[in-house]
């Protein structure tokens, strides 16, 4: 099953979904207001957010106007490619450098899946036969250093780790070393979860990043926030402050296979251009896919169109 | 993105200032605000809508209250509206008129049940003098079983964790048995994170209620969730009758909404809230502060709270004394800066307090900690004899330099701390003749934030931006 299937075919789990809201609506429906008040919620509903909702509807109203479109479903179109517009050019999954090691660090908020990711991603690079070693830089949460060991022995990865409350920039410190001296492909930082507004601890990320750049040049080579797709608004501003201190270049978007669409990626995209470069669909290893943007967009809005015929 | 609405309902009231009654008009405009402001905050749209019909039907036609401005006065009703639908009183855990008590966490991936877990174990030791035994039923995630140990460990209480061999039913119904001999007085079952839709995995929760009989069905829920909160509440609500809502990291910026959205879909009350990491961070509900921090109207109860745990009510007291004789020094100065600094990141504090939103558009490190640091390094590489006479540095520009030098700093600085220094002694010169009226304990915190107020940022910030 490709991505795109695999993302319809989570994005459609339940009745209630939102694609089959837009079918339901746009349904050889005439351009009304009544009809933009239920695409307004409908956008809503997928937390794409109050200002970034407002700026897709315009952008309808004036499409719908220029072109003298008529019915509902020809709109289909126009909102995708301002969705895609947004969103640009699907972004590489990871940059490799030359020579090793490409050092990734995670970050984000409490319980998003940093650690889940990070042991998905070290199964599939040393199953492609890539060196891969992993940093246990949660030295705060109880049994955050196990939840990776065992990750890595699943993946059969080297994890350097040290003991529960010790200096995270320490155990990076040593972690880059090691990736070096093991002459591996690839080091992946995993940090505590921290919520943006701790200033403390975003001292701490910031250090974290500041030996990463010292001890390898270039390095990190890509810093990705994972983002739970659940949250809502919120998330603008975990992306903002996290990439005041850590300068992040992708987003992970988890959790994408319950029934949240993770909207909010759009207006993070288009505020603060960062990308999504994955997306979490499920619980296996398999389940973490490279972004597409047109395969997100187009299972979120016209894929309903045919996937929910039935429902016409 | 975090304007109060008090502030986006001015702009909409603009006009009608004059007028004693609110028009159908006028409240429309309103309500597009208010709506805004929820779906901002991410109440569900559908809950914001509802919601501000409500408030629209009680809002047209009332005289507007003579001490009030029009926007004020739709700001209470909405919020008031808001307390009451999220419940009026604090409700309590349930306790079963024969012990064993049974509390079950349920709630996605992430949202924090472990961690709930444990702090209410904690809770009801400590604040209630209960003996609850922690059950370890999150069989999949990896180390999800040793984490509950080492907090129960930490928190010196008792846990059955048979591992993740048997299934979780078999696990609660050992544990039951368990409980039983050993005497404990609560079970708390941490289970593991689920999504709402995966039909296998609910129906084991489903299982696990029936063997446990719980008395107390927790949903754990992310303050930060979107809109899917409606989705997720309505299936474990309709699947497990659910009877009480965590909301869990509340102590991040996030306004909140989901808990709006919660409460509206189960009719359950939020019985705790998720404050911090540690065990100790969890504290009661209450609707009128989470009413105020849905609207982004701050959170004046919190601070004073935050305060008065963490003022050092001693040293305040000796302060005030200081205070009314006059004798105010850099060191007190420095003592009571260490002090605000405790309170938490200085933005977030000011954050707390009504119409402070608008120095969320002060440029970046305007409030910035760091100020804070820079004043601390000056005052301790002060000798003694200055930090009590500051004269003595503002006579001596020998002194000055060797300061400067000492803190890592230039002598502008320093001059800017002297001169800010002066300016604020004169102002607690000012307020000590009201507070011989009688203020008692938090008083020079009051005053100091006061003045933060007044000046719109903390007595140093202007120095901040004037050298940008």
């Amino acid at each position: 099953m490709g991505i795109f299937d695999r993302l319809k075919a989570s994005l459609t789990k339940t009745r209630q979904a939102f694609t089959e809201r837009v079918e339901t609506i746009l349904h050889r429906r005439r351009i009304d207001e009544e009809l933009f008040d239920e695409l307004e919620e409908t956008l809503l509903a997928a937390d794409i957010g109050f200002e970034t909702t407002q700026f897709l509807l315009n952008r309808m109203q004036k499409e719908a106007r220029r072109k003298k479109l008529e019915t509902a479903d020809q709109l289909v179109p126009v909102l995708q490619e301002a969705i895609l517009e947004i969103l640009g050019e699907d972004p590489e999954p990871l940059t490799f450098a030359i020579p090793g090691p490409t050092v990734v660090l995670f970050v984000g908020v409490n319980g998003v899946g940093k650690t889940t990711t990070i042991g998905k991603l070290a199964k599939k690079w040393s199953d492609e036969g890539k060196k891969v070693v992993l940093a246990a830089g949660d030295t705060f949460r109880a049994a955050a250093i196990e939840q990776l060991v065992i990750w890595g022995e699943r993946a059969s990865v080297d994890v350097i780790r040290q003991t529960t409350g010790s200096d995270p920039a320490a155990v990076i410190f040593d972690a880059i070393n090691a990736a070096k001296a093991r002459k591996a492909d690839i080091l992946l930082c995993d940090t505590a979860g921290r919520l943006q507004n701790k200033a403390n601890l975003m001292e701490e990320l910031e250090k974290v990043y500041r030996i990463i750049a010292r001890e390898l040049p270039g390095a990190p080579h890509e810093v990705l926030l994972v983002l739970d797709a659940t949250t809502g608004q919120n998330a603008i501003t975990q992306a903002k402050l996290f990439s005041d201190v850590a300068k992040v270049t992708g987003i992970v978007l988890t959790k994408l296979d319950g029934t949240a669409k993770g909207g909010v990626v759009i207006g993070i995209k288009q505020a603060l251009r960062i990308p999504v470069k994955w997306i979490g669909l499920g619980e296996s290893i398999d389940d973490l896919q490279p972004f597409s943007a047109a395969g997100y967009a187009q299972a979120l809005f016209s894929g309903a169109t045919w996937i929910v015929g039935d429902n016409a | 993105m975090f304007d109060a609405l008090s502030e986006r309902l001015q702009g909409a009231f603009q006009k009608l200032r004059s007028k004693g009654r609110l028009t159908e008009d006028d409240v429309k405009d309103a309500m597009r605000e208010i709506r805004r402001a929820l779906l901002e905050a991410d109440v569900h749209h559908a809950v914001a809508k509802e919601f501000t019909e409500r408030v629209r039907e009680k809002a047209v036609g009332q005289e507007i209250l003579q001490s009030l401005s029009a926007s004020q006065h739709v700001v209470k009703i909405v919020h008031d509206e808001l307390v009451s639908l999220m419940g009026g009183e604090q409700e309590r855990i349930a306790r079963a008129a024969k012990p064993p008590t049974v509390v079950m966490l349920v709630g996605l991936q992430g949202a924090g049940k472990t961690t709930a877990a444990a702090k209410l174990a904690r809770h009801l030791v400590l604040k209630e003098h209960r003996r609850p035994l922690l059950v370890a039923a999150d069989i999949y995630r990896p180390a999800a079983i040793d984490q509950l140990r080492i907090l129960a460990k930490q928190i010196d209480v008792s846990i059955y964790a048979p591992g993740n061999h048997i299934s979780p039913p078999e696990i609660v119904r050992e544990a039951m048995e368990e409980a039983r001999k050993a005497g404990n007085d609560y079970v708390i079952i941490d289970t593991a994170g689920r999504l709402h839709i995966d039909e296998t995995l609910m129906q084991e929760l489903s299982v696990m209620k029936d063997i446990a009989q719980p008395h107390e069905i927790l949903l754990v829920i992310d303050a930060m969730t979107g809109q899917d909160a409606i989705t997720v509440a309505e299936h474990f609500h309709s699947q497990l009758s659910v009877t009480g809502i965590v909301l869990t990291k509340l102590d991040g910026d996030t306004r909140g909404g989901a808990a709006l959205t919660v409460r509206h879909v189960t009719g359950c009350p939020v019985k705790f809230v998720g404050t911090g990491e540690k065990t100790d961070a969890l504290e009661p509900f209450y609707p009128d502060r989470m009413a105020s921090r849905i609207l982004g109207m701050g959170d004046v109860l919190s601070l004073i709270e935050k305060a008065q745990e963490t003022i050092d009510e001693k040293q305040a007291k000796e302060l005030e004394a200081k205070l009314l004789k006059n004798e105010f020094t850099l060191d007190d100065f420095l003592a009571q800066l260490q002090q605000v600094r405790k309170l938490g990141p200085l933005d977030q504090l000011l954050g707390m307090l009504p119409g402070m939103g608008k120095l969320k558009q002060l440029p970046a490190g305007a409030v910035d900690g760091s100020q804070m640091s820079k004043v601390e390094a000056i005052i301790l590489s002060m000798s003694k004899a200055e930090r009590v006479k500051p004269e003595l540095v503002t006579k001596s520009s020998s002194r000055r330099i060797r300061i400067a030098k000492g803190s890592g700093t230039q002598v502008k600085d320093v001059n800017q701390l002297l001169r800010q220094f002066e300016e604020m002694r004169k102002m607690m010169k000012q307020f000590s003749s009201l507070a011989k009226g009688g203020k008692k304990g938090l008083g020079s915190l009051a005053g100091a934030m006061g003045s933060m107020g007044k000046k719109g940022g903390m007595p140093f910030s202007h120095g901040g931006k004037r050298r940008k």
